[in-house]
């Protein structure tokens, strides 16, 4: 058989093999010890050509509901925003997404440019001096913040609040397993981070507090107030995830002195894609700025005197540091950092801004419309784009019953925590069109009622 | 000649000029600052660039002219894997159905996603030798800390806490020392001998009743095949220790041998390198993580599974080291995968490693005329040249880079492995033609000769490219990090 990826033919393989000097190829294996050897066929599926694969990968993927098929108000970390056209056009752009780290800057100018642009971007949403290339996701990048700041500051205990995504908080458990870490876990109260608890666990042994803004109930962090507890402890440090679209319309956790804000650029450019890939940010202040985890790009110039983008402040990293490494990074999201970085070049300030804001007030509007519909929705606080219902239900059993109605509804918050068992949490985007949420609001209110 | 310089995004903005086209605000306007609050709402706005969608678009295409990739030119970097990623692959995962879906939607829901991901699992399984694989880890570095936290968890599960040092070859990829610091271990190098492998006196001397682990990629970085590896798991096995296989040059093995045969029980692929994910400027990769039925108890939450033709995961892991990653996986990465695997068959991997092994072997030969060679025999899929020979007439292994880049050509890997003097480490793939492999090593032979007659022509280099060599110095003692009007 032959395959359209392997350009080898009869002619040129007798002559390779007669420079190498062997017979068959066989010989090359030769070294591999006899009782290891594979022998026989691997048991995989046989080959399909591009037609016949396509389609039956085709009808694969239309075995799957997806949220264009059907009106989402499914977030939960995971969000359906409005993707520019031409962010798919530039990250097909196959110089970009078939090229590796850009190790040679002579050759690599593009990608050092785009990752130092969304490197400022990152800075001017989130209030920072320094972002870094990328980090895997929001939450591992939660977890690399965590340990960072326990290796700062020499202590041994972080707290974390409780209202930040469940699964980064599982993710900040195993991550801290490795140095040893202790996570106290703080309570959330009327969908908020307990402050009391808070500064009662704050003490000299801290190495840092983590909150997350907007937290995984929508809600907005006091920032201001978490600061102020915070400064009780002279090293401990600030760590807050936020939306980077919220950042669009909330002050910066910046503004707030936090000293490091990660997060999950997906809400710009990025599909959902099952839970990935999507892309994590890092940013921090200057003093923290050689223990950043992952790859920086700096400006510096050539030998003629241009401008140029290189790698740097490598020192940090385990190719040069090996065991001594800040992280053991290697890979990062660069290609998804690069659909980040045209999104919002796209939406640009006005854009950004206009974005963020639409979300909160079709949030507020879906309030509003629950609230009148005779639905509860818990906690009283600010928010960004996502509410908690009170539906005293099955949440599975009505996710069920949406579906039927072309909806896909929201995070069954029972799944986390008991005391939420019967809550929604429902997000509502600037893609959701006050018809649909007026029929997502009826159809609910028909279930309850 | 700053006028060559290509300008950021930031001096192209205008005020007031856009490049968006947001869906319509048709709920009724509430004031939102009130709910907010003052202090929250921000008051001054990010200094995102304003630029219209065709000035974007040319920005982006003008810096993807800037770049090479393995579309642009031949790009033999080491250890990389950088063969070509099908255009098949890049359709598929974005079909509406793979790349609009949420992970929180029901299961009932997404069972083509769950479908594939299972079936890539067992492929995965199959090629590897493995009993289970995940797919859960980002990249191979969070498949070789999810492995080492499972070896880890399996010693504390057997009561044995003294368990603390992984032992790493002094030829292995940094980011094995740095995930076994990472994963709460100490890094125990181990020496490699005159023929390139794991010296097996040395390994017997390092490893004790601490040993939790030994990592090694086979074949290992020097692209050699560890011929001795029944011993080295017998030697590991025997004092309690787990083995640990770095899948970063799996390239050069499919059908021929299998981790698990070998007798690893923990694996990590990196699918962006062996299995096309394409790699895109430094990820997202993707790095499944496969172990023996001993290890399956601690695997990473949750695991999917599937009853009577139906797909789910399984969140009740009482053993399980606990969550690595938001959700399951680079999803999108593994589509690809799945689509090359399914591209390929066990026919088409089998002769993927067999040409690749061919491609390195005869460029190997070819080179050996005027490169040194560390190494005299039979490679896998990559070689080692030492520029020693160059170094003496004053030309050294990053001006041999250098140079390269005026062919056209992205250099091998160098100055990696650490064990070799003035390293270059060339990969070329299996998906390069003779044509390109002949006229990479006529460049190369062409540079020998520079060497010798006209160094400052290779010490020069480049002479093409749209930037000479940067001031890396600079960069690092006054790090300029982020643009600033």
């Amino acid at each position: 058989m032959e395959f359209r990826y392997l350009p080898m033919t009869k002619a040129d393989k007798k002559e390779m093999l007669d420079t190498i000097g062997v017979q068959s190829s066989d010989e090359l294996f030769a070294d591999i010890p006899e009782a290891v050897r594979f022998k026989g066929d691997l048991n995989i599926k046989e080959p399909k050509n591009e037609f016949e694969l396509t389609k039956e990968l085709t009808r694969l993927a239309e075995q799957n509901v997806n949220l264009k098929s059907h009106t989402s108000f499914l977030g939960a970390g995971v969000y359906d925003h409005y993707i520019p056209s031409i962010v798919d056009h530039v990250i097909s752009r196959s110089e970009f997404y078939t090229a590796y780290t850009p190790y040679q800057p002579e050759i690599s100018q593009g990608e050092l440019q785009a990752i130092f642009e969304f490197q400022t971007m990152i800075c001017e949403l989130t209030g920072m001096d320094v972002a870094n290339s990328s980090m895997y996701d929001g939450g591992t990048a939660l977890a690399e913040a965590v340990n960072l700041s326990a290796g700062q500051t020499k202590k041994k205990k972080v707290l974390v609040s409780k209202a930040i995504h469940p699964e980064s908080l599982a993710v900040i458990h195993s991550y801290v397993k490795g140095p040893g870490v202790e996570v106290v876990e703080i309570d959330h109260k009327d969908g908020l981070t307990d402050l009391n608890q808070l500064a009662e666990e704050l003490d000299e042994n801290t190495a840092s507090v983590v909150v997350q803004y907007p937290n995984f109930f929508g809600q907005i962090e006091p920032l201001d107030e978490v600061r102020k507890i915070v400064d009780a402890e002279k090293k401990a440090m600030m760590i807050t995830s936020s939306n980077p679209l919220a950042l669009g319309y909330l002050t910066p956790p910046g503004e707030f002195g936090a000293d490091i804000v990660v997060g999950d650029a997906q809400v710009f450019g990025i599909p959902a894609q099952f839970g990935g890939p999507h892309c994590g940010y890092f940013a921090t202040t200057k003093k923290l700025m050689r223990k950043v985890p992952g790859r920086l790009v700096g400006e510096t110039v050539d030998e003629d005197g241009r401008r140029g983008f290189v790698l740097t402040l490598q020192a940090r990293e385990q190719h040069i540091r090996r065991d001594k490494a800040t992280s053991n990074i290697c890979s990062n999201q660069a290609l998804n950092a690069l659909a980040s970085s045209v999104a919002m070049s796209s939406l640009g300030k006005q854009g950004l801004k206009k974005m963020s804001k639409m979300n909160i007030q079709k949030t507020a509007y879906l309030k509003q419309q629950l609230q009148q519909a005779g639905l509860k929705v818990a906690f009283e606080g600010a928010f960004f784009n996502e509410l908690v219902v009170d539906l005293s239900g099955q949440i599975p059993e009505i996710n069920r019953m949406l579906l039927k109605k072309g909806i896909i509804g929201g995070y069954d918050l029972g799944e986390v925590d008991e005391q939420l068992s019967g809550h929604m949490l429902v997000a509502c985007t600037e893609i959701r069109t006050k018809e649909e949420i007026d029929q997502f609001v009826k159809e609910l209110g028909d279930l309850h009622g | 000649m700053a006028n060559q310089d290509f300008p950021l995004i930031f001096e192209l903005s205008q005020e007031s000029r856009t490049g968006f086209s947001l869906p319509t605000m048709d709920t009724p306007e509430i004031d939102v600052d009130d709910m907010i609050g003052e202090a929250y709402v921000r008051k001054s706005e990010p200094e995102l660039p304003e630029v219209s969608e065709l000035q974007i678009m040319r920005h982006y295409t003008g810096l993807s002219k800037r770049n090479h990739g393995v579309d642009s030119g031949f790009y033999p970097l080491g250890s990389c894997t950088m063969k070509y990623n099908p255009k098949v692959n890049e359709d598929i995962a974005r079909l509406t159905g793979f790349s609009h879906i949420h992970p929180y939607q029901p299961a009932e829901t997404v069972q083509g996603a769950l479908g594939l991901m299972y079936d890539l699992q067992v492929s995965l399984e199959e090629i590897t030798g493995l009993d289970t694989v995940t797919l859960q880890p980002a990249a191979g570095a969070h498949g070789e800390w999810t492995g080492l936290m499972m070896i880890r968890a399996f010693h504390e599960a057997n009561g044995d806490f003294n368990r603390t040092k992984v032992i790493v070859p002094d030829s292995a990829h940094g980011t094995n020392p740095a995930s076994a610091t990472v994963a709460g271990f100490e890094a125990v190098t181990v020496k490699s001998d005159e023929r390139g492998l794991v010296d097996l006196e040395d390994l017997k001397r390092v490893v004790d009743d601490q040993t939790a682990a030994l990592m090694l990629t086979n074949p290992n970085t020097l692209g050699l095949f560890e011929q001795d590896i029944e011993e080295m798991a017998a030697i590991i096995h025997d004092a309690g220790g787990k083995l640990y296989y770095d899948g970063a040059n799996l390239n050069a093995i499919l059908g021929y041998a299998r981790p698990g045969d070998m007798g690893f029980d923990v694996v990590h692929l990196n699918l962006h390198k062996t299995f096309t994910g394409p790699h895109g400027g430094g990820g997202p990769g993707s790095g499944p993580v496969g172990v023996t039925a001993e290890l399956e108890p601690y695997l990473p939450k949750p695991v999917l599974k599937e009853e009577n033709g139906f797909y789910s995961f399984d969140y009740e892991r009482p053993k399980s080291i606990g969550r690595v990653k938001p959700y399951y996986g680079n999803f999108g990465i593994n589509v690809r995968a799945y689509t090359y695997i399914r591209t390929m068959g066990p026919e088409g991997l089998k002769k993927v490693s067999e040409y690749a092994v061919i491609n390195a072997n005869y460029m190997m030969r070819r080179l050996q005329a005027e490169y040194d060679l560390p190494f005299d025999r039979h490679c896998k899929h990559e070689f080692i040249l030492s520029g020693k020979r160059q170094k003496k007439l004053g030309v050294r292994t990053l001006d041999i880079a250098k140079r390269l880049l005026d062919f056209g050509y992205h250099p091998p890997t160098i100055y990696f492995p650490i064990n070799v003097e003035e390293a270059m480490m060339i990969e070329p793939t299996e998906t390069e033609s003779k044509e390109t492999l002949d006229a990479f090593v006529d460049a190369m032979l062409q540079i020998a000769e520079e060497a010798k007659n006209t160094p400052e022509k290779v010490q020069d280099a480049p002479h093409t490219t749209i930037v000479s060599r940067m001031d890396e110095t600079q960069a690092a003692r006054k790090p300029v990090l982020r643009y600033q009007s």
